[in-house]
Order: structure tokens, then C-alpha cells, then sequence
């Protein structure tokens, strides 16, 4: 990348992380005031745009497509969870130290893995490693035994149902559907209090720009092109010497990882994290973000995740009988219309652009004609 | 109710009416009726019900389901029963008969009456009498299944003055499965009011009916130390006939089970898979196209409920079809308007067709609503057969395991046995090399496609059967329909047919032990554990096809 | 790496989040007094697995909106519906709570059916002071002061229905299945339902407890478990099971030969408008414990059934005039006459206010008339048990004399507390 667009790029982080949480602390009669609600809302956005980075390095660098990242984010917001639950203590509906659905379900100690969870390091610990290593334990599994391409996704999304469905049990002692709820505090400080929504909101964007710092640090790297590589032909790889299995998983393992510390921040500024949010569906939008915004393009998967959650936050506003329609749409349009996405789209079109007004005969680039949006030369 | 006095009055026309008519004490206890006091009226209603006569009976139910009036104040009240209702000028009006034989007293505005209203206390006091006529009425009722209810509940209530009247009924009964009911029914009895040797052979005979009911009777009795050791023994030896019958009907009961099972997914897969295996497709609208079929079967059935309601029956056989054709040509229209512009993106076709599905989905909402449809099951899918004492094979599951074998067998014809299933062979192994040699490879994907879409069509329509209709429907299958396709090898049949056996079988063999829930989880680490074995299903593709 | 330069194009970008993030936070303009509208928030699913359900309640709330606003509006000022879609998404409900209350600054929000939708938004509500009316039967255990629940509490439906089923005239019965869903409304309502038989000395091997994952289609293994249990007669099924889910359990129940007259079904959760997109066949004489049926035989009853059918019909929803009301629809239809007649009360549209004008409130529902408790934020209702018919309506075959108590914590699971925002502030324990 250019120099230019590293400009770009540290502007847009220094607007995420420092101006949006400035302009919120100004008074609200100022015009230019972002309010509490806003950067709630933002917020939970970037936590998304986090999950996307890795997904997008799975999927758009590896070319490996999973339907079952929605697991990786549950598990880091249930880590997350389990803690601001253990916080809360006896201010809970049963002023009981238990977590307020274990008493509901008449359960008189503390499940043995609950127990951890008091610890924030360890808490903060396990939001990476209890997803990574999930990733690595299911990874090992399918990439050993060479499951690939469109088995890989669907074993995934199995993954997701499963997931979806064990959350669900209220044996597992992990609030069964209703999932985990009416955190009080984080750390300490009082949730309900807009400056430590605005704590949170700042964190996300740092681990916002620090995840696009590791995901470029990678992409950049000589493993990263391997990955690349892979995506393109994976057997060539394999005949050239390398173990594709081994990259693959590491790439699946990170972006497990990632996806837990977008989960982790999510829980505590959505207020609420259940099963819902790791079954089939959430999973298939969020890779639908990574495509919308453009594969292959770590700034593409950031917009993507943004944008589709920011008209989807609109249109069930704006046209609540009619957004699914519009949601479809536009999923088959940027398939059929920008296979690589906004991102490439805009890119192309500003080509094309600056082609005409220079009045030289530039050609333009050619449509993508593959699932690859980027080919090595 | 109406059947109920229907057949009271048969009763009273076969059977000489138990002597005098209109009792002093019945036509005492009527007018205590009007008066408004709890005690009395009870009271009332047990001197009535006492007569046993058909005709008070019928006057108790009028009487429960509050169409009891008094005309006029105080003592000089008549009790009259009410009719129909209805408004002449600006007043509702009644038609209302004598209480006891239904002389028409003519129609009377409602004001001029006041309601004799059963309260709970009245209906608990009236069920009894109107309860044990009902059931025993219930054994002449034309329709087996009433009958065989009837006898059930006889056998439950093991009254000893139901005794000769099951007898009677046995003596008359045709039907087998009616016949068995009854004759369980009686042994019941007996066992429940007979004395020691009675009961031996009731024991015995209940042993010999393999009658689940009897358990909780035979077990008491066996543990009875006031029975003789011989009672005590023929109760053991029954429980233990009866607890042998159990686990084969159980084990035969699974077997179905998972065989009913393993038909929904095939049914449900075979499209997915054809479509999956030629074209490399991931259709995530496959659910979606089902809940098209499943629409279509309601808007025949519609049809058929408005225009042809003594055809009413037969809507299925024509729904069929129809949600065949409608499922096909979406299928053809999303194939040839943009599918066919992403091939060999297995990965983008799983996002279009995502897409598709929220389009579909959605619009079946806006257009049926949000809330699930009715789509009734026609009579000749209701119910089941009785395959042996305890077990009932439901005729629509029986019905979707046929389809499905018929469909499996209409897919091998056609693929194995005709041109065109040669050229979508062709083009499945290797389409450059089809094309070159004249196959119209284009063709041939909107037909594959529209073939598999319309058998989603076809299994929308089946499901319609077991489960609900809503535009969420597909979302239920998809995912399982999937791990089949996996399991048994991409667009391979007989994998297909192999993968649901198996799967279908498991699951239902698992679940008993460990419910639902973990069933399917552990479905799912088998599924994984299976590819490992074997990455690319049970029929993999081989050789250089293999990494096209 | 491509050729071409993506600076332009990251240059716009900066400059529509930018503007964007600025655009977004303009301040509502909502400093008009006087014959302003007046907001309220609907806050009900419109897509995904519940808009099954709860696409009926955002219908009669705008009727009832509607009703309201032709006789003059509230205080003279018209109310304006903001009606949003959270999408069956739980986290997308606390996002439009708090955007009803915060961006929107509605007055109060009619909303959720889920128990787990509630969860989601209650600190939103709590935190904001804000105000929802809540209108399906629940499972209790919640006393929240930003929550009004016009739906039943444990006592005031699964008690009635399981007493009904044991009494001489509802057929004596001895042995209960309890079947429902995996949450949370079917685990509490078991929980209470069994602490109640075991109190009413109903031996423990004769109650069996079971649930289904949601959506379940496949209930074989589960029928022919019941059909094993009630081999001997004097069984029932008490079923919670979540709308979706039983079509085909009804289906394989009667297919598999057991009928309501030997093994009734008493359910908790199927009601008219469900009735409406199923197969009756199978279901007719089964039970149904509700406060509420549309065959209930009264003025404002009829008035209210022909309203809503021809609200349908003029606004062309789907179904128009088959619509049927049920239970939670006559909940939030008259939730929102409570809240006008509150507000008018309070003369203010301010939270605590209107709050404390709902107290003992009372409105002559469909039902008959229907109170706010004093105290607990929940309401009196009758208590009624129907028979389904052929026709998707239930004949009603038992009422309580008057409306009954809403006790929010069960005496049967816990007794010693209580729920009183005007002596204590919510749950209480009560002294021994």
C-alpha cells in the first residue's frame, strides 16, 4: 500500500478512536455533538468490523469460507459475559452472589467453570484462548483430514447449529436462551454511566486498529502470500512444498481469535449476549458483511461490517415490512454486480475516472471472473 | 353435543323407555330448578339424572350447555329449553320447546326469559350422567375409531356395571382393532371386579392382549398381599408377556421412526444434491423453494375448499404437481436470471442464493402473511395403521417414506435411463469436454436446476403433512439437509440415500437415550468423525474429476 | 497488487463516516409543546421466527392507536406511532429500545413477546426510566418498575389449567406430562406447575418432565413416550411448547391414536391466532388456558372482534377480515387504553407520573373489566378454559367468578417474596 492511503487510514483511525468520543463529550445543544446513543451504536459496529478483519483474512487471503464464526464471537462475549455476571453480585433480582438464572434454575453453587471467570486476567485470557483454541481443536480436525471448499463451509455451519443448540440447554448453566443478561458493572465501573460507554467505545476502536495492524502485518509477511497462494490453488501449494493444512489452520485460529475479543467487547456495550447471536443465521450475515464490503481488502471487510449493520440498524427503522426485501437485494447485486465488493467497485469506478479526465486510454480493469478478487501475478 | 342427542334418541327409540314418563318426583325436581339456590338445584339435577331416562339426560346437557331457560317469576315458572336464536325487528328472539318431549312452545323474546345458568357446580353434578351415556352411547357410533376411544375409556373407568354392555358390543363387533379394544376393556373390568378366579383369567387374558393398559392394574395386583399366590403368579407372568411385547413394539417403533425420518431428508436432499453435485451450486434458497411448494399445496387447497369441496380429498393429488411445477419454474427463473452468471464460485452462488432466500422469504410474508397457514391433511392421510397391538404407523408418514422412494426411483430413471440423464452426467464430469461435443450446457443447467428445485417443491408439499407452513419453513431443513448431502458425497444418489438411512436411523436410535438436543449434537461429531475417514463423503468423486 | 490508487476513494469514505456519524447525532426536534404529537415506541418483530406472533400485536396496537387518536388523541394531542422492527434479533431489540427512548424520546413502548426479548431490553428501560407494557403471559419472577405486564403470571393461567384437569369435572386426571420448549417460560412454568402437584399430593413418579429444542418438527420418540405414560388411563399432557412446534405434535399425537378424551392436552401457548395457521383436525377437544378467548360472549367483545377485523380489512393485512384476536392481542389492545386513561390521570406524559397513575386503574376490556394491581405493576384478569373447535375458536368451558390476583412471585416456588413498588421498592422479602 502507498503511502496516501496510510494517510487515509490513520485519519480514519484517529476519527474513530479520538474525534467521535470528543465530539460525544461536547454539550448537547452543540450541533456537532455525537450522542450516547450514537456511539453505542458505532461501537457495537466496530466490535463487528473486528470479526470481520478475521473472517476476511480466512475467506478473501485464504479462501476458506466458514459459517460458523458466530461461535468464535459467542464464545468471547460468553467469556466476557460470564465475568460481568460474577460481578454483579448481590445486586442482582435475587440478591444472591449466584448468577440471577442459576437460582431460577435452583442451582446452589457455582459450576466449576464459572469459577475462573472471577479473575479478570484470566477472563481477559480466555477471551482469545477459549475461541483460538476451539478454532484449533475443530481446524486440526477438518484441515488434517483435507476437508475442504464448500464441505468446510457447511461442516461449519453444522458447527454453528450445534453450538446454537447446546447454548440453548439450560443444563449447560450458561442461561440457556436467555443467555446473559443485566451486566451491572465492568471492572469496576458502572455500565449504566456514559463515560464508561465511552471507555468502551475508545477500547474498541484501539482494538479496532490494532487488529488491522496485525491483519496487514500478516497479509504482508511471507506467510501471508502463502495464504494467498492457497486460496488460489491450494494444490499447487501442496506440490510446491508447503503443508497448506498448517497455514490454514493458523489463519482459522486467528480469526477465532479476533472474532472472541469482538465478542467481548460486544457483550458488555449490547447489554446482552445469547444463543442467537452464534446460530446459522448471524453467522451467514456476517460473512455477507465481508462480501458486501469486498473481499480481500482488509479496509473492504471494516466498511462491509459497518455498512450492512448501520442500513440494517436504518432500514428496520425506516421500512420495517420491507428491509429483508432490500437486505436480499443487495446481497444479490453485489454479487452479481461488485463481486469484490464496495470496496472494489469504488475503486474501479475512481480508475475509470481519473482514466477519463486524464484523456488517456487506460483500459479498465477487467470484471473479476473468479471467486478471487485479487490474483498474484 | 349434536351427535351426542342423536344417538340418546335412537337409544330412547330402540329401548322401551324405562316406564313412566314424567315422574312426579322429575317434574318436582324441574321446577326447583328455576329457583336460584345452589343447593336445590344440585339436588334437582341428580333426581333427573336418576331417572336414566334418554330424555332428561338430553335435557341435562341442554341444561349444561346453558340453553335452560325460566319463563316467568317466581313459583309459577316453566322451565322451557331454548333454540335457535335469532333478531326479528329490533329484539332477539327464541324458539323454545318443553322440557321434557320438546313440544315447540313458539318463539318468545329473549328478555321475557331468564337464563338457568350451569355454574360449575351444576356442570361437575350433570358430567357423570351424561358422561357414562355418552361412552357406552359411543360404542354403536359408525366410526371405528370413536368406538375403539369408547372402549378405552370403559377399560380405564372398569366400572362393573359397563360389563354386559362391552359383552354385548363384542358380540356385535366386526373391526379387529375395535374388537381388541373392547375385549381389553372387559378383562379390565373383570380384573378390577371380579373375584379370585375371574381375575386369574382376566390376568390372563390381558397377558395374552399384550394390553399396555393393564400394567399399572397387573402390577398392583401382583404385589397385592391379599391375592392368592396364584393370582400373584398369572399377574407376574402377564407383566412380563406384556413388558417382552413392549420392547419389541419399541424396537419395531424406532425402526419406523428413523426410516420416517431418514425419508424427509432424502426428500428433502435429493434436489440439493443433484443441484449441488452437477453445478457446484450451494443453494441456500433450497429451503425457501420447499416453503414455495408447501405455499402451493395451501393455495390448492384453497381452491379446492371454494370450488370443489366434495373433491376436497383429492386436493393433495393435484397439489403434488403443482407445487412440483411452481418450485421448478422459480427454480429455472433463478437459474437462468443469475445463477448462471457465477459458476465455478461455489462460495459467491452460497451468498446469491442467500440472497434469494431473504427475497422469497419475505415476500411470502408480505403476501400470506407472517403467521403460519392452515393446510389440513385430507382423510386418507389422517390417522394410521395399526401394525400390532401398541403401535400405530402413521398413513402420512407411510405416505412420505413411498414419495420418497418414488422420487429416488424417478431420479435414478431419469438420470440413468434416459438421454437427457446422460447429458446432465456429462456435463456433471466434465462440461468443457460436454460442450465440445454438442451438449447444450446451458440447457442442461436450467433443467437440473429446475429438477431440483421442483423436487424441494414436491418435499415442501409432503412436509405439509407433519409440520407447519410459514415463510420461515426452509430454515428447519436446511442445515440437516446439508450434512446428508456431505455425508453421503456430492451429487452422488446413492450416497444421498445412504447418508439419510444412516443419519435418520442414528438419530432416532440416539435420541430416547439422550434427547433431542443431543441427538443432533452428537449427529454432528459423528458426521465429523465420518469425514474423517472419508473428506469427501461416502461416494467421493475419483480421479481427475476429483479436483475440478 | 491491483495498479490503480484506492486514495481517492478512501478520501470519500473518511468524509461519509464523517458526515454520517454527524448526521446521525442532530438532535430531535422535539421542543414543540402544545398540540404536538405525541410519541409512542412499538417495539414488536416483524421478520424473522416471531413475527409468526407478533406481527398480530403491532396491528392492535395501532388500532387501539387509532381508536384513541379518532376520539381526540391523549390531552388533546395525537399520538404517533414510531413502529420498528427488531427483527427477531435479541440484540437488535435493545438497540431500538434504547433508539425509542433515547433518539425518539417516545412516552412509552409497546413491545416484546419473548421472555428473552424483555431480558434484552429491561436495562435499557431501567436505565433510561422509560416505560414498557409488556402483553404475554410470562413466567414471572420479575418486578421491574419501568414494566407494566397486562399478560398472566404463572397463577393467574397454569395453576387454573392444571386444577381444572384435576377436578371431578375436568376429568379427575393423576398422571401429568409437562412437555414444553427449552427456555425459560416453559422451565419456570414447570418448575411452578410441579411444586404445585407435589403439593397437591400427586405422587412424584406420576409427573414426567420433558423439553424440545425450538422449532422441534420431529415428535415420534416424544409421543410414543406419552403413549407408554398414559397406558392406564388418567394421563394428561400439560404442553408449553412454543407456537412452531405444534402442528407436529399434534399431529403425531393424534396420528399415533391418542385422543383428548383419554390423554386431553392442556396448552399454554397456542391461542387463537395460532389456530390460525394449523390443521384444527388434530386438535379439536384440547384444552387452553387463557384469560382471554375471542368466543368470550359480551358487547365489548364483539365490538372489539368486529373492530379488529375490519381494521384488517381496511388496511389490507393479510388474512383481513379472518383475522382472530386472542389473549396477548387483547393485552396490548387495552395496555394502551390503560396508559391513556393513566396519562389523563396524571395530566403529564412524564414516566413516574403516568406510573403511579396506572396503579388500580381500570378498563372495561373485551374480557370484562380488567384492573392494574395496586402495588406489583401486573394486572386482574379472569382466568378462562376453552376446548378447541373445528374452527380455530375455543368453546369456553370454565371461567373463574372474577378476575384473579396477579402474583408475580408463585407461593408454590416463592413464598417468601413479593413484588410492591409503593411500600418497598419491587421484590420484597415477605417476614415469616
Amino acid at each position: 500500500m502507498r503511502k496516501p492511503d496510510s494517510i487515509a487510514l490513520i485519519v480514519m483511525g484517529v476519527v474513530l478512536v479520538v474525534v467521535l468520543p470528543a465530539l460525544n463529550m461536547l454539550p448537547p445543544s452543540s450541533p456537532l455533538h455525537v450522542s450516547n446513543f450514537t456511539l453505542n451504536l458505532f461501537g457495537k459496529f466496530l466490535t463487528y468490523a473486528i470479526l470481520a478483519l478475521g473472517l476476511d483474512l480466512l475467506w478473501g487471503y485464504t479462501g476458506v469460507l466458514s459459517l460458523g464464526h458466530g461461535v468464535f464471537f459467542g464464545l468471547g462475549a460468553y467469556a466476557m459475559g460470564m465475568h460481568l455476571m460474577l460481578e454483579i453480585g448481590t445486586q442482582s433480582v435475587y440478591q444472591n452472589a449466584l448468577p440471577d438464572f442459576m437460582v431460577w434454575n435452583q442451582v446452589k453453587t457455582l459450576p466449576l467453570f464459572w469459577w475462573p471467570f472471577r479473575s479478570g486476567i484470566f477472563t481477559i485470557v480466555a477471551i482469545v484462548a477459549v475461541p483460538a483454541l476451539v478454532g484449533l481443536a475443530f481446524g486440526f480436525l477438518a484441515f488434517r483430514s483435507r476437508i475442504r471448499g464448500v464441505y468446510f463451509s457447511i461442516i461449519t455451519q453444522a458447527l454453528a447449529l450445534s453450538a446454537w443448540l447446546v447454548f440453548n440447554r439450560n443444563e449447560m448453566n450458561l442461561g440457556g436462551t436467555n443467555g446473559l443478561a443485566d451486566f451491572k458493572t465492568i471492572f469496576g465501573f458502572k455500565l449504566n454511566q456514559a463515560s464508561t460507554q465511552r471507555g468502551l467505545y475508545v477500547s474498541t476502536a484501539l482494538a479496532l486498529v490494532a487488529a488491522f495492524l496485525l491483519c496487514r502485518w500478516i497479509t504482508r509477511t511471507r506467510a501471508g502470500k502463502v495464504l494467498v497462494a492457497i486460496r488460489d490453488s491450494e494444490t499447487r501449494v501442496l506440490f510446491s512444498g508447503y503443508a497448506p493444512a498448517n497455514y490454514k489452520l493458523f489463519v482459522f485460529v486467528v480469526s477465532a481469535g479476533l472474532a472472541g475479543v469482538a465478542g467481548a467487547l460486544y457483550a458488555p456495550q449490547v447489554g446482552i449476549i445469547t444463543p442467537a447471536k452464534m446460530g446459522v443465521l448471524p453467522s451467514i450475515e456476517m460473512v455477507v458483511w465481508v462480501a458486501a464490503g469486498g473481499r480481500g481488502t482488509l479496509v473492504g471487510a471494516v466498511l462491509g461490517a459497518f455498512g450492512v449493520n448501520w442500513m440494517q440498524s436504518w432500514l428496520t427503522t425506516s421500512y420495517p415490512d420491507l428491509w429483508l426485501l432490500f437486505l436480499g437485494v443487495l446481497f444479490m447485486s453485489v454479487v452479481l454486480f461488485f463481486p469484490d465488493g464496495v470496496v472494489g467497485a469504488a475503486a474501479r469506478a475512481t480508475a475509470h475516472c481519473s482514466a477519463l479526465l486524464r484523456r488517456t486510454v487506460t483500459p479498465m480493469p477487467a470484471p473479476m471472473e473468479s471467486a478471487r478478487p485479487t490474483r498474484l501475478p | 353435543m349434536k351427535r351426542l342427542f342423536l344417538l340418546l334418541f335412537v337409544a330412547w327409540l330402540a329401548a322401551p323407555v324405562a316406564g313412566h314418563a314424567q315422574s312426579p318426583e322429575a317434574l318436582k325436581a324441574l321446577t326447583e330448578l328455576s329457583i336460584d339456590d345452589a343447593d336445590k338445584r344440585e339436588a334437582a339435577v341428580q333426581a333427573l339424572g336418576n331417572t336414566r331416562d334418554p330424555k332428561w339426560l338430553e335435557f341435562l346437557g341442554a341444561l349444561r350447555d346453558g340453553n335452560v331457560y325460566a319463563r316467568g317469576q317466581g313459583t309459577a315458572a316453566e322451565v322451557v329449553v331454548g333454540g335457535a336464536k335469532s333478531t326479528k325487528g329490533d329484539q332477539d328472539v327464541i324458539e323454545v320447546v318443553t322440557a321434557y318431549d320438546r313440544k315447540p312452545l313458539g318463539t318468545v323474546p329473549v328478555s321475557s326469559l331468564t337464563e338457568i345458568a350451569a355454574d360449575r357446580r351444576l356442570r361437575i353434578a350433570i358430567k357423570p350422567f351424561l358422561d357414562a351415556d355418552e361412552t357406552r352411547g359411543q360404542l354403536a357410533n359408525p366410526d371405528a375409531e370413536t368406538r375403539r376411544g369408547a372402549a378405552m375409556k370403559l377399560g380405564h373407568q372398569a366400572a362393573a356395571s359397563a360389563a354386559p354392555v362391552v359383552e354385548a358390543a363384542i358380540a356385535k363387533e366386526t373391526n379387529p382393532h375395535v374388537r381388541h379394544a373392547l375385549e381389553e376393556a372387559l378383562a379390565l373390568i373383570r380384573l378390577a371386579n371380579g373375584d379370585a378366579a375371574v381375575r386369574t383369567l382376566a390376568a390372563q387374558s390381558l397377558g395374552g392382549l399384550h394390553s399396555f393398559d393393564a400394567l399399572s392394574a397387573l402390577q398392583k395386583l401382583a404385589a397385592d398381599p391379599a391375592a392368592s399366590r396364584a393370582e400373584r403368579d398369572t399377574a407376574t407372568a402377564a407383566i412380563r408377556q406384556i413388558e417382552r411385547w413392549g420392547l419389541l413394539v419399541r424396537t419395531v417403533e424406532t425402526v419406523f421412526q428413523g426410516a420416517s425420518l431418514a425419508s424427509i431428508l432424502l426428500l428433502m436432499s435429493v434436489g440439493l444434491a443433484v443441484v449441488f453435485g452437477l453445478m457446484g451450486v450451494i443453494n441456500m434458497a433450497h429451503g425457501e423453494l420447499m416453503a414455495l411448494g408447501a405455499y402451493s399445496t395451501f393455495v390448492v387447497q384453497n381452491l379446492f375448499r371454494a370450488r370443489w369441496p366434495e373433491w376436497f380429498d383429492a386436493y393433495f393429488v393435484v397439489a403434488l404437481p403443482v407445487s412440483f411445477i411452481v418450485a421448478a419454474v422459480v427454480g429455472v427463473v433463478l437459474e437462468r436470471g443469475v445463477i448462471r452468471r457465477l459458476y465455478g464460485r461455489p462460495l459467491e452462488t452460497l451468498l446469491l442464493t442467500w440472497g434469494a432466500s431473504l427475497i422469497i422469504q419475505q415476500g411470502l410474508r408480505l403476501w400470506f402473511g407472517a403467521a403460519n397457514v392452515d393446510v389440513s391433511s385430507p382423510r386418507w392421510l389422517s390417522g394410521g395403521f395399526a401394525l400390532m397391538t401398541g403401535l400405530t404407523l402413521p398413513f402420512n408418514r407411510l405416505f412420505i417414506i413411498a414419495l420418497a422412494a418414488v422420487s429416488v426411483l424417478g431420479m435414478y430413471g431419469l438420470l440413468f435411463r434416459t438421454d437427457r440423464g446422460l447429458t446432465i452426467r456429462a456435463v456433471t464430469q466434465n462440461r468443457a469436454m460436454s460442450a465440445c461435443l454438442g451438449v447444450r450446457a446451458g440447457v442442461v443447467d436450467a433443467l437440473t436446476f429446475g429438477l431440483g428445485a421442483g423436487l424441494a417443491g414436491l418435499a415442501g408439499c409432503a412436509l405439509t403433512q407433519i409440520g407447519n407452513v410459514g415463510p420461515s419453513l426452509g430454515q428447519n431443513y436446511i442445515v440437516d439437509s446439508f450434512m446428508v448431502v456431505v455425508t453421503g458425497g456430492v451429487g452422488k444418489l446413492a450416497g444421498a440415500i445412504l447418508a439419510s438411512a444412516g443419519l435418520g436411523l442414528l438419530n432416532k436410535g440416539i435420541e430416547p437415550a439422550l434427547g433431542a438436543v443431543f441427538a443432533k449434537v452428537a449427529i454432528l461429531v459423528a458426521v465429523i468423525l465420518f469425514l474423517q475417514r472419508r473428506p469427501a463423503g461416502l461416494f467421493a468423486t475419483r480421479g481427475r474429476g476429483a479436483e475440478a | 497488487m491491483l495498479a490503480y490508487t484506492r486514495r481517492d476513494f478512501l478520501k470519500g469514505t473518511l468524509a461519509t463516516s464523517a458526515g454520517l456519524a454527524a448526521g446521525l447525532s442532530l438532535p430531535a426536534i422535539l421542543t414543540a409543546q402544545g398540540k404536538e404529537p405525541v410519541k409512542i415506541g412499538v417495539l414488536h418483530s416483524l421478520s424473522g421466527t416471531m413475527a409468526i406472533s407478533e406481527v398480530s400485536l403491532r396491528d392492535v396496537v395501532l388500532m387501539a392507536v387509532d381508536e384513541v387518536n379518532a376520539k381526540g388523541g391523549v390531552m388533546g394531542r395525537k399520538i404517533q406511532p414510531v413502529v420498528v422492527d427488531p427483527a427477531s434479533n435479541w440484540d437488535l431489540f435493545a438497540e431500538k429500545a434504547k433508539q425509542l427512548l433515547l433518539q425518539d424520546k417516545v412516552a412509552v413502548v409497546f413491545g416484546c413477546w419473548t421472555s428473552v426479548s424483555r431480558k434484552s431490553v429491561l436495562p435499557v428501560f431501567e436505565n433510561n426510566n422509560g416505560l414498557l407494557f409488556y402483553p404475554v403471559q410470562y413466567e414471572g419472577e420479575e418486578c421491574s418498575k419501568n414494566v407494566f405486564y397486562t399478560g398472566a403470571t404463572p397463577n393467574q393461567q397454569l395453576i387454573p389449567g392444571a386444577e381444572y384437569l384435576m377436578s371431578k369435572e375436568g376429568g379427575a386426571y393423576k398422571k401429568f406430562y409437562l412437555l414444553g420448549t427449552d427456555y425459560v417460560f416453559p422451565r419456570t412454568a414447570n418448575k411452578i406447575l410441579r411444586a404445585f402437584l407435589v403439593a397437591k399430593g400427586v405422587p412424584k413418579e406420576n409427573i414426567e418432565e420433558e423439553y424440545t429444542p425450538f422449532s422441534h418438527q420431529d415428535y415420534q420418540t416424544i409421543v410414543g413416550k406419552i403413549k407408554r405414560f398414559a397406558g392406564g388411563g388418567g394421563a394428561c399432557v400439560l404442553s408449553t411448547i412454543n407456537g412452531d412446534s405444534n402442528v407436529p405434535f399434534y399431529k403425531e399425537f393424534a396420528n399415533q391414536g391418542l385422543r383428548s378424551e383419554n390423554a386431553p392436552i392442556m396448552a399454554y401457548s397456542v391461542a387463537e391466532d395460532e389456530l390460525r395457521g394449523m390443521d384444527t383436525s388434530a386438535l379439536v377437544g384440547h384444552l387452553a388456558a387463557w384469560n382471554y378467548f375471542q368466543s368470550v360472549e359480551s358487547p365489548a367483545n364483539t365490538k372489539f372482534v368486529k373492530a379488529f377485523k375490519e381494521y384488517a380489512k381496511k388496511n389490507n393485512l393479510p388474512g383481513g377480515d379472518k383475522r382472530v384476536t386472542d389473549d396477548p392481542m387483547e393485552a396490548a389492545y387495552f395496555g394502551v387504553h390503560i396508559w391513556k386513561q393513566a396519562v389523563e390521570k396524571a395530566k403529564s406524559f412524564e414516566v413516574d407520573a403516568v406510573r403511579k397513575a396506572v396503579y388500580g386503574q381500570t378498563f372495561a376490556a373485551p374480557v370484562g373489566t380488567i384492573k392494574m394491581h395496586e402495588v406489583n405493576h401486573h394486572t386482574y384478569r379472569p382466568v378462562l378454559i376453552g376446548e378447541i373447535l373445528k374452527n380455530g375458536q375455543f368453546k369456553i368451558i370454565s371461567r373463574t367468578k372474577g378476575n384473579v390476583e396477579p402474583e408475580p412471585w408463585s407461593k408454590y416456588t416463592s413464598p417468601d417474596k413479593g413484588c410492591d413498588w409503593v411500600k418497598h421498592q419491587g421484590t420484597y422479602q415477605k417476614k415469616a
